[in-house]
């Protein structure tokens, strides 16, 4: 490794901050697209300087950006999300039929194996594709359209696809996660998707173990064990071991089990992060202190990662889309806050300082490990 | 053919990669808020759907359209914009709504 590049989509525009190998320097180059919410940019892993960049705003809608240089220029390529298939309505805030409406990209991510396939995650919750570098989008209508299409309600922050995840080991396997209708696996490249979600439970619902209508937050997988699977939703720390098909909750001691992020050790697919936040109610981590909490055992025991993290009086949020890990050894831990700071260690958690601090509203954070 | 005089918000100036305050569209027969729009994307095509949506052409919510210190936001599409922006004396305005932090 030579290099790591993180990419931090804000409220004000997207920031591209680079170091070295040994991730102590940074500099910080922004604001790309100053002044415009920038939700979400990730790079192709076969192609790092290939990044996708979804700018979306109240103003003027949908925009997305592709760089083929790592980020130093821009194009803008195609912003015609069309819904495709019956249109049944989804469920509104107050479970009345609400028509489907396309407001955002929330998250790109791009193929495993071809530079010019991307999937994008859309709000009202939808699977695009494309497999010309954003040049057209088509829906993978099979997702929206599935039976259960009709029960999806939107949370808070609206009826958003955030989570996909692509299995290495298998190209037709894809994850979605769905706020507030649940997750959900294809094992056709996503022709057809059923829920995964037994073994969720969920008091907001009528039926706390419904098959639909949970807030998945998000979900991680590691590239070794893809059949494993680590939740954090609404509430509950959850981790499957067969691909979603069910799951049991590994919360344990942690100060609170709500929270939005959920992250793997690069190279250790029994080590997994989480960053409690206090409530739903309470945006921000309990009793003031920013802790992101470490688990070495797949869940078992979590401990705390504290050193250089603010230990008092710390009330921003970490949105579910704003941490990430690189593939250093050993690898480095980022993340984002609502209040501007992006932190990060290089040290697999144990130690941590703010790369960045007066930042817009982070609202996603994404790094790519260069040769 | 009219050149039409379009003042844009200055985010979409800089996504269309325009300089100054203003562009000048050639606009084909009728001069109407649709075919100012329709010339505008077909020489910016990057600008299509931040105005207005791609398919039912309806003006984005935070958007209006301004001529001649008018609010013509509400008229229909098709009809005809004031004959001083037509001969290019005033130009069709293309507003962000005035809010954000």
């Amino acid at each position: 490794m030579s290099k790591v590049r993180v990419l931090v989509g804000t409220a004000k525009g997207a920031f591209i901050i680079t170091s070295d190998a040994k991730r102590q320097k940074w500099n910080i180059d922004g604001p790309h697209f100053g002044g415009l919410e920038m939700y979400h940019l990730k790079g192709s892993p076969v192609n790092p300087d290939r990044i996708y960049a979804s700018q979306a705003g109240d103003w003027f809608g949908q925009v997305v950006h592709r760089s083929d240089d790592g980020g130093k220029t821009w194009e803008t390529v195609n912003n015609e999300f069309t819904y495709e298939g019956k249109t049944e309505p989804h469920q509104w805030y107050d479970g009345t039929p609400h028509p489907w409406e396309f407001k955002r990209v929330w998250h790109f991510e791009p193929s495993l194996h071809d530079v010019d396939t991307v999937y994008a995650g859309v709000e009202d919750a939808a699977l695009f594709k494309s497999t010309d570098g954003g040049q057209t989008w088509k829906e993978l209508a099979g997702l929206r359209t599935h039976e259960t299409g009709n029960q999806w309600a939107p949370g808070a922050g609206g009826l958003c696809l955030h989570t996909i995840l692509l299995d290495p080991n298998d190209p037709d396997r894809i994850f979605t996660a769905i706020s507030a209708a649940g997750a959900f696996r294809s094992d056709d490249g996503g022709e057809t998707w059923k829920p995964i979600t037994e073994g969720l439970h969920s008091d907001f619902l009528p039926e706390p173990e419904a098959e639909i209508g949970h807030c998945v937050h998000r979900i991680a997988m590691h590239p070794a064990n893809p059949n494993v699977l680590y939740m954090q939703k609404h509430w509950d720390v959850m981790r499957s071991d067969n691909a979603g098909d069910e799951w049991y909750e590994i919360s344990g001691d942690l100060p609170s089990d709500f929270g939005f992020v959920v992250d793997m050790h690069a190279h250790d697919p029994n080590t997994v992060y989480v960053l409690p936040i206090k409530s739903d109610g309470e945006h921000y981590p309990p009793e003031g202190k920013l802790r992101v909490y470490r688990s070495r055992d797949g869940g078992k025991a979590w401990e705390p990662l504290t050193k250089g993290l603010p230990q008092e009086n710390f009330y921003n949020n970490v949105l579910r889309d704003a941490m990430c890990v690189d593939k250093a050894e050993p690898c480095g831990i980022y993340f984002g806050t609502t209040g501007g700071q992006v932190y990060a260690s290089n040290d697999e958690g144990d130690n941590w300082t703010a790369i960045a601090e007066n930042l817009p509203r982070v609202f996603s954070v994404e790094v790519q490990t260069l040769e | 053919m009219a050149m039409i005089r379009v003042k844009l918000p200055q985010h979409l100036r800089t996504l269309a990669g325009i300089e100054g305050s203003e562009v000048e569209v050639a606009v084909e027969g009728a001069v109407s808020a649709a075919t100012v729009l329709d010339a505008l994307e077909a020489e910016y095509p990057m600008l299509k759907g931040t105005i207005r949506d791609h398919g039912s052409k309806q003006r984005r919510a935070y958007i209006r359209y301004f001529a001649c210190q008018e609010d013509i936001s509400h008229d229909a599409p098709e009809e005809a914009l004031p004959a001083a922006v037509a001969k290019g004396r005033e130009p069709f305005m293309v507003v962000g709504a005035i809010s954000g932090g």
